[in-house]
């Protein structure tokens, strides 16, 4: 099983300039473990000290929020396609 | 693309850093969002009412406290809206000291978006990008796709598939290329984030988003002036993004820093439609998490499930001791009529949301008959009609002949039928 993640451009400074890669988690803390051995720089960016997820990031799997999806427990399916977003943008009346 | 201001720059409010002057918008170590910080003590002396009186009649006398490149000369006359006593929907709603900010009629675009637009352009122009664009629910791709033709900026606009029709012809009449996304406002907004890593445009609610934000601070100091340099009591702003009440009561502290109005207390109240009501949800939770919703409201330019300034938004409504509150699509329906009927202010959706609020906020209790107290209308109601497409059907449309009698006979045959049978047919 393998599942593709896509990173904005903000974070690949810490991924030698890759915006895509292909993982094998099963879920989203499996996810950040994966990130946790394979880009550890990245890790530290997106993990608050707290070990957590920081809170200005968003997940979408295919263009879903993970959190409609049951957030850490949603199980990936083959080939979903995983994003991390910074929340930033918002707001637009 | 950076350029150097002493007046003001880009600053994580999570991890304290400044970033000088550039398109980004989250910190790049920590992400959190970027806002625009001042060096008030620079405009100590400048930024005083005898010189916000001798400015111009619109945004651009509060330039002091705006972020505006040097040299950029503003052409717009954007802004200063009326502030209007509102006795009449005061005495419908139990107000006695109630007013209206109506940016139904803000110019050019007829909502207190085009206020942000012109701040972002500015920026956008002295970034150096040709094209601009931007995620919109309506308002924002009007305001832009206007002021973008003005400056001679090309515009991409993306909207949500179901906008408004008005809306979207709106944007397409100033030469702007629109783009209908299927999907909702968060869809949009979430493939613009990806536009902009991949495009080298300046979109005004993305990575120029700081600069963006800091026009909605007019709104404040607007208020404030017009109530002869003092602070209201309490505000009622609706809520989308979680922007704009934010930004009012900076604009507010800025004011007090400087010594404009005296310091007070002034509480904020937050409005959303219950069919996409995160913030309020949070409010009334007493969390700053924020449970992203997929919205279902006849607001669509409120409707966004997953508000950037969301948690901020909630906590600072607490701290103030103020509150939210959300409305149907009923009750929106009525307070743009309610509005209209005792103001003469025809609003769009989400000035029926905040009118409908502002009676509930009323009727509660939360705020008291006598306290100053400011409803924000951001938008105009010509280009949601289509909210109000079935209120009016009991009325007899048919076309009477052109002589006195008939004339006669069609009055007494309206005056004639009861307000109790009007509300029956209307509802048929």
């Amino acid at each position: 099983m393998s599942i593709k993640v896509t990173l904005p451009a903000a974070f690949t400074r810490h991924t030698d300039g890759r915006k895509h890669f292909d993982s094998s988690a099963g879920n989203l803390p499996g996810l950040l473990a994966d990130i946790d051995q394979t880009f550890p720089a990245l890790s530290t960016q997106i993990k608050g000290d707290d070990g957590k997820l920081r809170r200005f990031i968003n997940i979408y799997v295919n263009d879903e929020d993970i959190r409609f999806l049951g957030g850490e427990t949603y199980a990936f399916q083959d080939g979903d396609e995983v994003m991390l977003i910074p929340s930033i943008a918002g707001g637009s009346n | 693309m950076n350029y150097s201001c002493s007046r003001y720059e880009l600053k994580c409010n999570e991890c304290g850093k400044r970033f000088g002057n550039q398109p980004l918008s989250a910190c790049p170590d920590c992400l959190a969002p970027l806002e625009i910080a001042y060096d008030l003590e620079a405009v100590r002396g400048i930024f005083t009412r005898e010189n916000i009186a001798a400015g111009p009649a619109n945004i651009w006398r509060y330039a002091a406290l705006l972020p505006i490149p040097d040299g950029f000369q503003p052409d717009l006359p954007v802004g200063f809206t009326p502030l209007v006593r509102a006795k009449n929907l005061g005495l419908r709603i139990g107000a006695a000291n109630l007013y209206v900010k109506n940016d139904a009629v803000c110019f050019p675009t007829l909502s207190f978006k085009d206020r942000v637009v012109s701040v972002a352009l500015a920026n956008a122009r002295r970034f150096g990008f040709e094209t601009v664009g931007c995620s919109s629910t309506g308002n924002l791709a009007n305001s832009v796709a206007a002021q973008a033709a003005r400056l001679g900026l090309k515009a991409c606009i993306l909207v949500p598939a179901d906008l408004e029709p008005a809306k979207i012809l709106n944007t397409q009449v100033y030469g702007a290329r629109l783009v209908r996304i299927d999907g909702n406002y968060d869809h949009v907004n979430r493939l613009c984030t990806q536009i902009a890593d991949e495009y080298a445009w300046g979109f005004v609610n993305v990575n120029l988003r700081p600069y963006y934000a800091e026009g909605s601070k007019t709104v404040g100091y607007e208020i404030a002036e017009q109530l002869g340099w003092r602070l209201p009591d309490n505000v009622v702003v609706p809520m989308a993004g979680g922007s704009l009440i934010r930004k009012i009561r900076k604009a507010f502290n800025e004011l007090i820093y400087l010594g404009l109005v005296e310091e007070k207390p002034v509480r904020f109240f937050g409005a959303q439609a219950t069919g996409c009501s995160p913030i309020s949800v949070a409010v009334k939770q007493g969390t700053d998490f924020i449970e992203p919703q997929r919205p279902n409201t006849i607001a669509r330019s409120l409707a966004i499930g997953n508000p950037a300034d969301g948690p901020a938004a909630a906590r600072m409504i607490r701290e103030t001791g103020g509150w939210a509150e959300d409305v149907s699509d009923v009750e929106i329906v009525s307070g743009i009529q309610e509005l209209a009927e005792t103001e003469g202010i025809f609003t769009e959706t989400a000035g029926g949301v905040t009118t409908a609020v502002t009676a509930r906020l009323y009727s509660t209790g939360r705020i008291s008959p006598d306290q100053v107290t400011v409803t924000c209308i951001t938008g105009n109601g010509l280009k949601t009609t289509d909210a109000l497409a079935d209120r009016f059907t009991h009325l007899d449309v048919r076309a009477v002949r052109p002589r006195l009698a008939d004339f006669n006979a069609y009055i007494r045959e309206l005056d004639g039928i009861a307000e109790p049978e009007l509300a029956i047919a209307g509802a048929e």
